[in-house]
């Protein structure tokens, strides 16, 4: 049906603008195009909704900026999967034209996507997928993204283990990409200043089954525990860690997704967990204050982190065409103006990275009380070190 | 591995291995009995999970909440096998496939219209959240020793009614000769509706029991299906024994396996599984 409204749409789009010859004209009724290819089904549904949710919060609040271009959004359910990532972004290039992509949830699909759009005409912003190579080795002047590398969060945590005093960690996750890239970014900063990572364990992608490791964290005594999960996983650990009588024994540590979405399920025993993320809820910024309150309004319920994401994805967009009054027909001068922008984030300001990554704080969070209270920041202005990245 | 740690990981694998029975034991009664391969059994876990985070919620209490779940779950079995099950009696097991597949997509449909896809977790009930002292620095979940005690009494009590009670007779007489026990006045469509539900609920119980051990998040079924199958091929198809020996043994194989070679541990249960198959084609308790 919504396809069938596209094309509809789009066929009375051309019989229109076929009959004005001056380009201006074209250029000012022109829709932009925004192609969102996000999980609407599946397990990151959750994810995928919030983050489309916040992107259209931000063009409905920046509508001005747009200089009267209408906004056309084409939804593409990615599912959260991986082999129809090339096909949908296919279509998305070649049958919908979009002139901007953002999405996707999942790195598995960023891959797909990147290798479709790399290198072409249609801006590609990621909201989510954190995978190292999206702005690495597959980094690509075309491809933006407004959430973080798997980095990111995970690399000061090594500096702060050292701080808290930890010299030997255990550190555990999933056998995937974003696992195996947290762990390392941990390793990188905490070995460097003298800790020693006493086991690393990798379980495949989407084990539960914790009990037995944290029985070997008991039986191994280290000083922390370092960690990255993310959903139910994430719930299942902390339970698990809290109901073997670790927690407050043995400090437990992560990447901020360790209690993202997940404290309500995690209940008392997520007490006490430390992470690092670019962002937290309680965030006391005027922006963010702000941001939750406009969400909260709009859809009746407070955002989350993919939901910030997405809506500084469509931050970046409208700023962009903003700045070119209307004009994004030269694709070379989005690039090199989206590269400039500073984006008042409910997250705190942030600017890109020459590989197209956010420069951004890292904020050190503990839970109390069911919240994600920020104690510090960990890592001011950190920039991913774009490894393999020729921009 | 020291000894200690040993102990403590068997222990661990056999509380697993107890819940997989629970689980696995309404998927192997009810083909045993009515020779239907139930796809949807995962989802029926799933579907007592979420019902019982949705009574917690509603009631505040965790007893109220899992009778309540159980009761459900019942209704939901007797409805299912009435309206859909009953159509496949005298059809093969490709048909079956089709529908309880089709019913899993169903379910998790469901799932994501009533309860949206939000993870969810379930408090441990009060009078269950102490924990007793166990090794230098860890402690076992008065919970998790209860959960196990439940499987383990669900387990002597599916054994008492199958082996000592009419209806366990009139289960064992439907499994070897159908026809006969029809022909001798049984109303086999009745006893048929009763062995599907009790699946269901068993399943749905697992659920229940599992939900303040573990996260309540979309495809949670799927998950555990697999490994189900994995216990009732190992224990041989339709023999509760056979499911009871298997889930233990699958739960102590790949706790050890997740220890030892934690990358490969997904893959182990299935090498063993292959290992038991080379061996005893049919399973340790095939009929």
């Amino acid at each position: 049906m919504s396809r069938i409204k596209i094309l509809a749409s789009a066929v009375l789009a051309t019989t229109l603008t076929a009959g004005l010859s001056t380009s201006a004209l074209a250029a000012a009724g022109d829709p932009v195009k925004i192609g969102i290819m996000l999980p609407f089904s599946g397990i990151y549904a959750q994810l995928g909704e919030a983050g489309r949710d916040g992107l259209k919060l931000a063009l409905k609040e920046n509508a001005s900026e747009l200089h009267g271009s209408p906004v056309e959004f084409i939804e593409l359910d990615t599912e959260a999967k991986p082999s129809r990532a090339p096909e949908l972004a296919s279509s998305m290039l070649n049958q919908h034209e979009a002139d901007f992509v953002v999405g996707p949830v999942h790195s598995g699909v960023a891959m797909g996507m990147i290798k479709m759009l790399r290198g072409k005409d249609t801006i590609m912003i990621v909201p989510n997928a954190g995978s190292a190579a999206a702005t690495g080795p597959l980094c690509s002047p075309n491809i933006f993204r407004t959430s973080f590398s798997s980095w990111q969060p995970s690399y000061p945590m090594g500096k702060v283990a050292l701080e808290k005093g930890y010299k030997k960690v255990y550190a555990i996750s999933w056998n995937y990409g974003m696992g195996r890239e947290s762990l390392d970014a941990f390793k990188e900063s905490f070995t460097a200043g003298g800790g020693e990572i006493v086991e690393e364990v990798l379980l495949p992608f989407p084990s539960t089954n914790f009990q037995s490791h944290v029985s070997d964290i008991a039986d191994q005594n280290p000083d922390a525990v370092f960690t990255f999960f993310a959903g139910g996983g994430a719930i299942k650990f902390v339970k698990d860690y809290d109901a073997m009588g670790l927690r407050g024994k043995i400090p437990l540590l992560g990447s901020g997704f360790l209690t993202e979405g997940t404290l309500q399920a995690q209940g008392e025993a997520a007490e006490g967990v430390v992470t690092g993320l670019h962002y937290a809820e309680e965030l006391d910024v005027p922006k963010n204050r702000e941001f939750r309150e406009a969400f909260n309004t709009e859809y009746g319920h407070y955002p989350d982190i993919y939901a910030v994401q997405g809506y500084d994805a469509g931050q970046a967009i409208a700023s962009t065409i903003n700045q070119l009054k209307g004009d994004i027909s030269d694709k070379q001068a989005v690039i090199s103006t989206m590269e400039k922008l500073t984006i008042d984030s409910p997250r705190g300001e942030f600017t890109f990275s020459k590989a197209h990554n956010p420069i951004q704080n890292i904020y050190l969070r503990e839970v109390k009380d069911g919240v994600n209270m920020v104690q510090s920041v960990a890592a001011e202005a950190l920039e991913d070190p774009a490894r393999g990245c020729k921009l | 591995m020291s000894t200690e740690l040993f102990f403590v990981q068997l222990i661990n694998g056999l509380q697993y291995g107890l819940l997989l029975f629970l689980i696995a034991s309404g998927l192997t009664l009810v083909f045993g009995v009515m020779g239907i391969l139930n796809l949807a059994h995962g989802s029926m876990y799933m579907v007592g999970a979420y019902l019982a985070w949705y009574f917690v919620a509603i009631t505040g209490s965790f007893t109220a909440a899992a009778i309540l779940s159980a009761v459900v779950a019942l209704g939901l079995g007797i409805l299912i096998e009435r309206v859909l099950i009953q159509r496949l009696y005298n059809r093969n097991h490709l048909d079956q496939v089709l529908l309880t597949i089709g019913m899993i997509f169903v379910f998790n449909s469901l799932q994501s219209i009533l309860w949206g896809n939000d993870p969810y977790g379930v408090a441990v009930p009060e009078a269950l959240s102490g924990s007793v002292p166990f090794t230098d620095n860890s402690s076992y979940p008065v919970y998790r020793i209860f959960a196990a005690l439940i499987c383990i009494a669900i387990a002597a009590a599916l054994y008492f009614v199958v082996s000592k009670t009419r209806l366990g007779m009139l289960i064992r007489a439907g499994e070897s000769n159908r026809e006969m026990v029809e022909a001798l006045g049984v109303n086999i469509k009745s006893l048929y509706t009763i062995v599907f539900a009790i699946g269901v609920m068993l399943a749905a119980i697992s659920g229940i029991i599992a939900a303040p051990m573990r996260s309540i998040v979309p495809g949670m079924g799927e998950s555990v299906l697999i490994t189900c199958f994995v216990v009732v091929v190992i224990g041989g198809m339709g023999s509760i024994k056979g499911a009871f020996v298997g889930a233990l043994l699958v739960g102590i194989v790949s706790t050890f396996a997740a220890v030892l070679m934690p990358t490969m541990s997904n893959m182990i249960i299935y090498i063993f599984m292959i290992l038991v198959l080379l061996v005893k084609p049919q399973g340790l308790f095939a009929k």
